[in-house]
């Protein structure tokens, strides 16, 4: 026998036959992602409800016992300590901490050609600017207000997703304080800008005569705009922001509570269903938390722009 | 980390002094003193870094790099630019030089007619030249032909008439009568024969 069939090429390898679509593999991947997550979510939120012996989530969620506290002469209390840091202060801490560690060391070794930390948060910034500044503001006033918006939408999101990081659990935004300085930077940098730019009455002018419309109808519209900008803006902001995590929390701590509820200590002819009921809820509400948070940074954001163009550029 | 101070939250929890009576939560939409505090504080570090420092740097580099795309095109467009231009040049160099040589080649062929038909008359000039010297030499060849034949026929003549008729024929004007009678006739009579 000749040795030929050492010269002799091995058939082309079978390639994959190509998929239409997304295969079976990924959805399964995620649907057990999904399960561990949440499975780990229960834990960690609602075995504190037990160790901690404080009852079923509520509103006092919000309210923590005082980690630190200093005896004050509180003048309505009499003599109560006054709380000074607690855990949604920590929650808050860490949220800021991280966010500013990522970002300035991002921000100490920016290349031009960026590697793949500094190309996702460029992703983010560059979502920011697009979707957002100069979507609503245009090229021009986007560049100007591009930090502040950018800074808000950061700052919203990062205390806003700590509802859904493991053993932080509440959203840093879930107390009032938070959304209401946020919705106050944006009432004075609304205002400011459009003074600046109009003078005080030109801005009231801007701000409560919409363009457009029959002077009769200004003895309705100018009390109805002014509480829109005063008021109203300023105080949807704070309240969309924080019902939006109040709710969120107690969607899930209430969800995972009852699991946690139903599978150790009640006895009830439904238990079992209801537990993995409640756990489905509990996992699909995690999965909503995370989307909310982003959503509700993003609705602040764009309104905050929408706000800015509205008594700055009233032409557009 | 957070395990550490997730134990000590716990710890904390457990030992709530106000666990006993059910105490009313307080309305979350009245924001507490110490809340505002450290949320100012937040919203004023977090502002201060962000839009002093951070976010500045992000557009430095988003405008540099901006600037390095807009430029490398700008730079391309001028090289596009320089290579036109010096096609463009090329090819009127090309041309000027194809019109010069053809214009050369004019010139060359008309020089070279000229000079053939300076060399022709000239060559003719000098043919004509030639040919008068020629003439007139055999024409001095003839004269001086004529001129010794005259006086060697006209001695001759009288020599042998001497003979023939025994006279001297000394007498000079007679004998140069005779011998140019003589010529004469021979003369008529060539001019005659040559005319037959």
């Amino acid at each position: 026998m000749s040795d030929t069939s050492t010269t002799v090429q091995a058939p082309p390898r079978q390639t994959a036959p190509a998929k239409s679509g997304i295969g079976r593999g990924p959805i399964i991947a995620i649907v057990i992602a999904l399960l561990a997550i949440a499975g780990t979510a229960w834990v960690w939120v609602a075995v504190p409800y037990y160790s901690g012996g404080h009852g079923m989530p509520g509103v006092k969620d919000f309210f923590p016992e005082a980690l630190l506290s200093i005896s004050g002469s509180d003048p309505i209390s009499g003599n109560e300590p006054i709380t000074v840091i607690d855990r949604i202060f920590i929650v808050r801490i860490v949220a800021i901490a991280t966010l500013l560690a990522v970002f300035i060391v991002a921000a100490r070794r920016l290349t031009l050609v960026p590697g793949r930390f500094q190309a996702a948060l460029e992703w983010i910034l560059v979502f920011v600017r697009n979707n957002i500044v100069n979507e609503v503001l245009g090229e021009k006033l986007g560049k100007k207000y591009f930090n502040i918006i950018a800074t808000i939408f950061l700052t919203v999101l990062a205390l806003n997703i700590t509802g859904v990081v493991p053993f932080l659990n509440i959203a840093g935004s879930s107390r009032i304080a938070i959304p209401l300085m946020f919705a106050l930077w944006v009432f004075v940098l609304y205002i400011g800008a459009s003074v600046k730019k109009f003078g005080v009455f030109g801005f009231l002018k801007v701000a409560t005569m919409p363009p457009g419309v029959p002077a009769v109808l200004y003895v309705l519209l100018i009390p109805v705009e002014f509480l829109q900008t005063f008021i109203l803006r300023p105080a949807t902001l704070t309240i969309r922001l924080l019902a939006n995590m109040i709710a969120g929390h107690l969607l899930l701590a209430l969800c995972f509570f009852a699991t946690h509820e139903f599978l150790f200590y009640a006895t009830h002819n439904y238990q079992y269903a209801m537990w993995i009921l409640t756990f489905a809820g509990g996992a699909f509400f995690f999965a909503l938390e995370v989307f909310v948070a982003a959503l509700q940074a993003y609705v602040f954001a764009i309104l905050t722009a929408i706000y800015l163009q509205m008594v700055v550029d009233p032409e557009h | 980390m957070s395990t550490v101070w997730f134990a000590a939250f716990l710890a904390a929890a457990g030992d709530d002094p106000a666990a006993g009576h059910e105490a009313e939560p307080p309305n979350p939409l009245v924001p507490e003193i110490f809340d505002i505090f450290w949320s100012l504080l937040i919203v004023i570090i977090v502002g201060v870094v962000f839009t002093k420092w951070v976010l500045p740097k992000f557009q430095e580099v988003f405008d540099q790099r901006a600037e390095l795309i807009e430029g490398g095109i700008a730079k391309a467009d001028k090289a596009q630019e320089a290579a036109n231009a010096a096609l463009a040049e090329y090819q009127q160099q090309l041309a000027d030089a194809k019109g010069e040589a053809a214009r050369i080649r004019e010139e060359a062929r008309a020089e070279a007619a000229a000079i053939v038909a300076e060399a022709r008359t000239r060559a003719v000039e000098e043919a004509a030249r030639i040919a008068a010297a020629a003439e007139r030499s055999v024409e001095a060849e003839r004269q001086a032909a004529a001129v010794s034949l005259r006086t060697e026929v006209g001695a001759l003549a009288t020599d042998l008439a001497g003979k023939i008729v025994g006279e001297s024929l000394a007498d000079d004007k007679r004998l140069s009568r005779v011998v140019d009678r003589f010529l004469d006739e021979l003369e008529a009579s060539s001019t005659a024969g040559q005319a037959t």
